[in-house]
């Protein structure tokens, strides 16, 4: 599992590569919350992730709840068939 | 079970229910106990919509739904009771009963009239319903709203899952079950293999702030609206492994709960316990019944809820369910008082019965008379023995047709409601005697003849309040209404502290349509039977209730095919009693018989009250007077020989005998006196229908024909014949 950042001046771009699941949750929780801090604006890229189960999504609602919260944007600009998949039976395509 | 036969039930038992309803209503204006009352009428209702619903007539159930609903409220002490609500209470129940009997008569959509009618008195009801709530959402966006912001499943609103027939599933996640390593996914993918999610909403209202949340926790709940045709243990068992960490909470679809109703009603373990029964039924899981089990060990023993009140709360089952599971666990507890008290017989059979015994009765008379005769007293005690055995048959068979005629007295209720409040009269109806017994032909028959005489009650008798006031009489009229047995007939009288019949109108009247000679005016009594002859009222205005003239000469006529009569008493300015007299039966009776010149003659043995010998002697005096003197008193004496024409012998009769009938007593001269014996009556045919004095005939043991005597009918003639002398 690899989370890469890239910081721009507002925003900064997360890219998940590999799982995001139960196992490295603890580990991804961290990495969200570090890139939520000193930006105005999140964008995830989720195209690479190879798993998501339920955790991973708790995850994902965690960090856009966050950021409602302090009032910074949040965008998903892609997803991969396993983040879709999930996300279709949550009933939750909409809110990413 | 063929449709239309379930059909049949129903209607018996809805008619049965809807009396029953009608009784409370009217009783719930000055009575106590409402609480008891609302309830027979909640039940009444709630069972012919379940019922209604089970065998397909949605319009029973449509328009019974918001009568049910009202009632509801009223036993939930929501509302109160008033005049205008039981108004529209009588009202609605009058078109259930309509309804009922259009649905169950044909096929065919009903005829738009009463749609309407029952669109109309839904609007009457609307008042007393609650502010409604909008109409139950449709399944697929019941749960589209913001995601519901508790972290537990709320409590239980009944109307979720009204008119849906989809299943509700709720689950709310334990923390740990990540960590155990399940995840809700497989569970949601698994249950797709028991049928269709319809839709799902993710709850998500617990997740914590990111600082405090636990990735490793799961916050999530979700709420299915689920279609499936597996049962709600199969369904249960797809969450078998979250069974200790999870909250589940299955409902099934509303549509299911006649379903489980039926299954709570063929039941036929003898099982007691509530739960017990919802869980065979597959109303409820075990893992639910245990689950409210601790809940109701939890509350303090003072204020223990009942299980059913806490599987409602928790919306396991629909309270309908609950409600035919405790029927039912009624009904197992007492199977021999509740169902074994009654059983439903066709009236055919009872008849057929009726009938054979009556055969039975004549054939037991035979060999009684041969074995008297043959005079082998082994034969004799035998014989004797079967006609006791054959008597007590009779009568048993006899009691089987009787009806109390309470029932027919209590349907009154509503007819004096409804009038004295179209007249604008204060008037209470009083049954008495409602347990005397009468045969169940003669009740059919005897109801258009009431119902004439108690509308004249209230539209003739009782006066209006100021009126009434004003005579110094209580405001509130009251009629009575009573049966009694009395000297072989039954007697039913009908009394109101009215107006009382006035002779003199009647005497005005009786002029003016020329019924009688205006020079000629008969004693008061007489006048009174005016009223019975066709064309006859005194009734200054005519109302839809009575007054047109018809009605008392039908119910003349009505009572008279019974062989009764009608008797009245009455003071003016206080009382009237109209008093129907009735023979006790029509088909068989205890007769006396008689010998009247070789001939066999039956007299009534209730009838028969003393037996003299008739000496020479004494014949010729009595004859010379034309009376016999019986206990002090003057009575007639009639030679039966000339009344039948048989006079021609130079016999004279030996005995007589004295009978008693509607008061009078008459001495009928006879030439032998056989005894008692029972016999079947056998009405006549046409050509000896009009044969004066004879009301029927029998068949004696050895074969021979025997007459029964039709002693109202002799004394009539008697009398009319000595007036016209």
């Amino acid at each position: 599992m690899l989370v890469n950042m890239d910081k721009d001046k507002t925003t900064h771009r997360l890219t998940v590569d590999g799982e995001m699941t139960i196992v490295n949750a603890i580990e991804i929780k961290k990495t969200f919350a570090d890139a939520l801090e000193g930006c105005l604006e999140l964008e995830v890229d989720l195209s690479k992730v190879s798993e998501f189960d339920t955790a991973g999504f708790q995850l994902l609602l965690m960090l856009k709840l966050a950021a409602q919260k302090q009032n910074k944007g949040f965008r998903v600009i892609a997803h991969s068939p396993s983040t879709t998949q999930v996300l279709n039976i949550y009933n939750m395509k909409g809110e990413f | 079970m063929e449709l239309e036969s379930v059909r049949n039930t129903f209607l018996i038992e809805a008619n049965e229910l809807l009396v029953e309803m009608e009784k409370a209503l009217l009783e719930l204006e000055g009575s106590d106990d409402k609480a008891e009352l609302i309830n027979v009428m909640f039940r009444g209702a709630h069972t012919i919509k379940g019922s209604a619903g089970l065998i397909g007539l949605d319009r029973v159930v449509h328009f019974t739904h918001k009568v049910e609903s009202v009632l509801e409220r009223l036993r939930q002490n929501e509302l109160k009771i008033s005049e205008g609500l039981i108004g529209v209470m009588l009202n609605c129940k009058d078109h259930i009963a309509e309804l009922v009997q259009l649905s169950c008569a044909s096929e065919e959509e009903l005829p738009a009239a009463i749609i309407t009618a029952g669109d109309l008195l839904h609007d009457a009801l609307a008042p007393y319903l609650a502010i409604t709530p909008p109409p139950a959402p449709k399944s697929a966006n019941a749960t589209t709203g913001a995601p519901a912001l508790d972290c537990g499943i709320g409590p239980y609103n009944a109307d979720a899952s009204v008119g849906s027939s989809s299943w509700h599933i709720s689950l709310r996640f334990g923390r740990d079950v990540l960590r155990d390593g399940m995840d809700p996914l497989s569970f949601i993918n698994y249950l797709k293999r028991y049928g269709e999610i319809e839709y799902l909403t993710t709850l998500y209202a617990c997740l914590p702030d990111i600082e405090d949340m636990n990735p490793e926790s799961c916050y999530l709940g979700f709420e299915i609206t689920f279609r499936s045709d597996f049962t709600k243990q199969e369904i249960e068992d797809v969450f078998e492994f979250l069974r200790e960490s999870c909250v589940i909470r299955i409902i099934p679809p509303h549509s299911a709960a006649p379903t489980y109703m039926s299954l709570i009603d063929e039941l036929t373990e003898d099982s007691w316990r509530l739960g017990e029964i919802l869980v065979k039924s597959g109303a409820i899981t075990q893992r639910e019944l245990d689950e409210a089990l601790r809940k109701q060990q939890g509350e303090p023993e003072r204020e223990k809820p009942c299980i059913g009140d806490i599987l409602v709360k928790e919306g396991v089952v629909h309270r309908e369910v609950v409600e035919a599971a405790v029927d039912k666990q009624a009904k197992l507890r007492k199977p021999a008082s509740e169902e074994g008290k009654t059983i439903r017989v066709d009236a055919v059979k009872l008849d057929h019965l009726i009938n054979l015994v009556g055969e039975l009765v004549i054939s037991s008379g035979g060999i009684r008379q041969h074995a008297n005769m043959v005079k082998d007293s082994a034969l004799s005690k035998s014989s004797m023995l079967m006609s006791r055995l054959v008597n007590d048959i009779r009568e048993i068979a006899m009691k089987m047709r009787m009806v109390p005629i309470a029932a027919t007295f209590n349907r009154f209720q509503r007819l004096v409601h409804d009038s004295s409040r179209e007249m604008g009269k204060n008037i209470e109806l009083v049954i008495e005697g409602g347990e005397t017994e009468l045969d169940r032909t003669m009740i059919e028959k005897l109801t258009d003849p009431l119902t004439h005489i108690v509308r004249n009650s209230v539209d003739h008798g009782i006066e209006p309040p100021q009126e009434r006031l004003a005579a110094g009489k209580p405001a509130k009229g009251t009629i009575t209404l009573d049966a009694y047995h009395d000297s072989g007939s039954i007697i039913i009288a009908i009394s109101d502290d009215g107006r009382g019949l006035n002779a003199e109108k009647i005497w005005q009247k009786a002029i003016k349509v020329g019924m009688v000679d205006p020079d000629k005016r008969p004693p008061d009594k007489d006048l009174y039977k005016l009223i019975f002859e066709p064309g006859f009222s005194t009734a200054e205005a005519v109302t839809n209730l009575s007054g047109r003239g018809v009605g008392m000469d039908v119910v003349r006529r009505n009572i008279e095919v019974m062989r009764g009569f009608v008797q009245i008493d009455t003071v003016q300015g206080q009382s009237t009693t109209m008093l129907i007299h009735l023979p006790l039966t029509l088909s068989i009776i205890d007769g006396f018989m008689v010998g009247i010149r070789g001939a066999f003659y039956i007299i009534p043995l209730d009838m028969v009250v003393k037996c003299f010998i008739l000496t020479e002697e004494r014949r010729m005096m009595i004859e010379s007077r034309g009376y016999f003197d019986f206990r002090g008193k003057v009575i007639p004496y009639i030679d039966l020989a000339g009344v039948f024409n048989t006079n021609g012998g130079a016999r004279h009769s030996d005995n007589i005998v004295v009978v008693q009938y509607a008061g009078q007593s008459v001495a009928f001269a006879v030439d032998r006196l056989f005894g008692d014996v029972q016999v079947v009556i056998k009405t006549l045919g046409k050509v000896y229908k009009e044969v004066e004095g004879i009301a029927g005939a029998t068949i004696l043991g050895d074969g021979t024909v025997a007459m029964i005597l039709d002693v109202p009918g002799i004394i009539k003639t008697v009398k009319n014949s000595t007036i016209n002398v």
